[in-house]
């Protein structure tokens, strides 16, 4: 799941930035004589630091855009895709269809008829999938395939007014 | 580092505008935070709030944390400025009269007018109210933004002419003759950030402007139509570049007092203007990574968001809290409230990089957008970063740092529930727990709980730190 990695990747880097500030804070009251030397050894850590962290963000975005949820919209054509419409309306979805088969490639034609919505497709533990948003005036296609069986919740993801939080669907799985 | 000897005094209405802008953004800030507890109570289901109030709550509170950082921020910048060009103090006044004149529409038009369609306004919403708000509450809301940002902008024209005034042009203010040249007098820390915001935050405010003009009009004649997808992109391209600006604001703050406090230097060299020149461009061009699920712009934009937002980070990490972290080890730092506060302020805006870096990240967005991980980066950011650093300076005006007891808990309690309660919000996000949801579903409200407490935590705090301000605002700084 991305949201594991995500957060073990996350909490890592932020427990370094926290243990260098740590460090820091501990070490502050002592002095050195020469602020200059500390100073120069500082700056050039510094270069490598900016190098290391340029890289890996060079290699981390080409890892990362291989793959991008944009190409359906952009006419992309999926021949075993199961195509169906989907309109936000404040407050409730309307599914041109609401039951697959597991297995089967969905490309949700995602749009709305009054305000932004937007539209986050949730397994049955309550874990975020993939999600769009939903625009007046224009649609954006998210294609997923649904693997596993079960009762999959189609949630709205932008704020669109009292009953936001109520603008939940069931999608069954079969 | 300034010689305070050669700092000509604040005179006395501009001392009293700095207070005044101070006094009001403490005590807005613990209001808002308040309303803030209420949002994290009622998700618990400890408070009963009926949706429409809690919406309208919502929207006070994020309209409220973001103008109010705004003025305290713009403090910040023309306190410090003030000591290199000429700024005019009836513009001071004048941002905080037009400040005063938009909050009492804003609060109108959410408290009577009914207006709970967030901050953000998104269009159409607005006219969208579906008779709990109308045309009157929607459009009161949206003339206070604009009164708002009619003083904001008058206030950065006249810093922007200031600095033109005193260095020729906006170019020299960066420091690009020194930065592409080899001149080597290089321009002050606090010039060199005034500028990038004067830049940043007037196409800021005038995308604002426009999109706000737009939906007026749209308001009152729906047949004036109005691009959905246009307008998202100004309101996050001026939401983005405002709150972003308040922290490049207050982090003049902490070029300009730790060196006081360490006899160290902060040192204006080539890769510091380089720094503030790559943010200038990087803060206005990376909000397309607020629009990463909004599939039909286009990819190279997108893509431009995700890159952006990973290069942003360099010079936050890697010049400016490298920089604080240089500047303070082994220094034999004098601890108090301001320089107490100052460093966790640099960790929070440090520390709070990488879940925004990893959200600007397309492929981790389609799961963490407009999830609680979204709050989470910028409460980070926020509460841990500006806010601290603004208490800090105001701790630091009143000149009432040195600590007793009382703020001694405070800091702690601020520190560690303010870290506790945005990593709460990140791990909710990381469950995928949506944002904006008056109501939670029954497997999330343990997570409120905890943000609660934490939250009360916070606001307590930061309740006794604007108390330490109200009450010795008398001692503020005279230069």
């Amino acid at each position: 799941m991305i949201q594991e990695t995500v957060w073990l990747i996350s909490l890592s880097l932020m427990a370094i930035i926290t243990a260098v500030f740590i460090y820091v804070a501990v070490n502050s009251s002592k002095t050195v004589p020469d602020f200059e030397a500390v100073q120069a050894r500082a700056l050039s850590f510094r270069a490598k630091l900016f190098w290391t962290l340029l890289v890996a963000g060079v290699i981390i975005f080409i890892a990362t855009t291989q793959v991008l949820p944009y190409a359906t919209t952009r006419g992309e054509v999926s021949a075993d895709a199961v195509e169906i419409n989907a309109v936000g309306k404040q407050w409730f979805w309307e599914l041109s269809q609401n039951e697959v088969e597991a297995g089967t490639t969905v490309i949700f034609n995602v749009t709305t008829e009054d305000v932004n919505h937007g539209m986050g497709i949730y397994d049955s533990e309550l874990r975020l999938l993939a999600q769009t948003q939903a625009m007046p005036g224009y649609e954006n296609k998210l294609k997923f395939t649904f693997s596993e069986p079960g009762q999959y919740r189609l949630m709205c993801m932008e704020y669109c007014g009292l009953s936001h939080h109520t603008m939940i669907i069931p999608f069954n799985v079969k | 580092m300034t010689n305070e000897s050669s700092i000509s005094p604040l005179d006395k209405s501009a001392r009293y505008a700095i207070v005044a802008y101070l006094g009001i953004s403490a005590l807005v800030f613990v209001l808002m935070m308040l309303l803030g507890l209420l949002m994290r109570m009622g998700q618990a289901q400890w408070l009963s709030i009926p949706p429409h109030i809690f919406y309208q709550v919502m929207t006070a509170h994020g309209a409220g944390m973001v103008g109010i950082s705004g003025l305290a921020a713009s403090a910040v910048l023309w306190y410090f400025l003030r000591r290199h060009v000429n700024l005019t103090t009836g513009i001071l006044w004048a941002n905080l009269v037009f400040f005063l004149l938009g909050v009492v529409l804003i609060l109108g038009g959410i408290f009577l007018g009914g207006y709970g369609g967030a901050w953000t306004f998104l269009f159409p919403l607005p006219s969208h109210g579906m008779g709990v708000w109308g045309v009157s509450g929607a459009a009161s809301f949206l003339i206070g933004l604009l009164l708002i940002g009619v003083g904001f902008l008058l206030l950065y024209l006249d810093v922007g002419r200031a600095i033109i005034s005193k260095y020729g042009n906006i170019g020299r203010g960066l420091g690009w003759p020194q930065l592409f040249g080899n001149s080597t007098d290089f321009p002050p820390a606090s010039v060199v950030a005034s500028t990038m915001v004067v830049i940043i935050n007037i196409a800021g405010i005038l995308a604002g402007a426009v999109v706000l003009t737009m939906i007026l009009i749209n308001l009152f004649y729906p047949a004036f139509a109005v691009d959905a997808l246009l307008t998202k992109n100004l309101i996050f391209f001026f939401g983005h570049v405002f709150i972003n600006a308040t922290i490049y604001q207050a982090v003049i703050a902490v070029y300009e007092i730790l060196p006081e406090y360490t006899g160290r230097p902060w040192r204006v060299n080539k890769v510091f203007l380089a720094a503030w020149t790559a943010s200038t461009f990087m803060v206005m061009f990376v909000y397309p990574h607020h629009l990463l699920m909004d599939f039909v712009m286009p990819t190279w934009m997108l893509l431009m968001g995700q890159i952006l937002s990973y290069l942003s980070g360099l010079p936050v990490l890697v010049v400016t809290a490298y920089g604080a972290l240089t500047i303070v080890h082994r220094s034999n730092l004098r601890w108090d409230m301001v320089s107490g506060l100052l460093f966790v302020s640099m960790f929070g805006w440090a520390v709070g990089v990488i879940p925004a870096v990893i959200d600007g990240t397309i492929a981790a967005n389609q799961v963490m957008h407009n999830t609680m991980w979204v709050p989470g980066h910028f409460h980070m950011y926020l509460i841990v970063g500006l806010v601290a650093m603004l208490f800090g300076f105001m701790y630091y005006i009143a000149q009432n740092g040195a600590p007793k007891l009382l703020d001694r808990l405070a800091f702690w309690v601020y520190l560690v529930a303010g870290t506790g309660f945005c990593m709460n919000f990140l791990a909710s996000g990381q469950a995928s727990v949506a944002r904006r949801w008056a109501v939670h579903l029954p497997e999330w409200v343990g997570y409120s709980h905890a943000a609660s407490i934490l939250a009360a935590g916070i606001a307590l705090a930061a309740l006794v730190f604007a108390l330490r301000f109200l009450t010795h605002m008398g001692n503020a700084r005279t230069a």
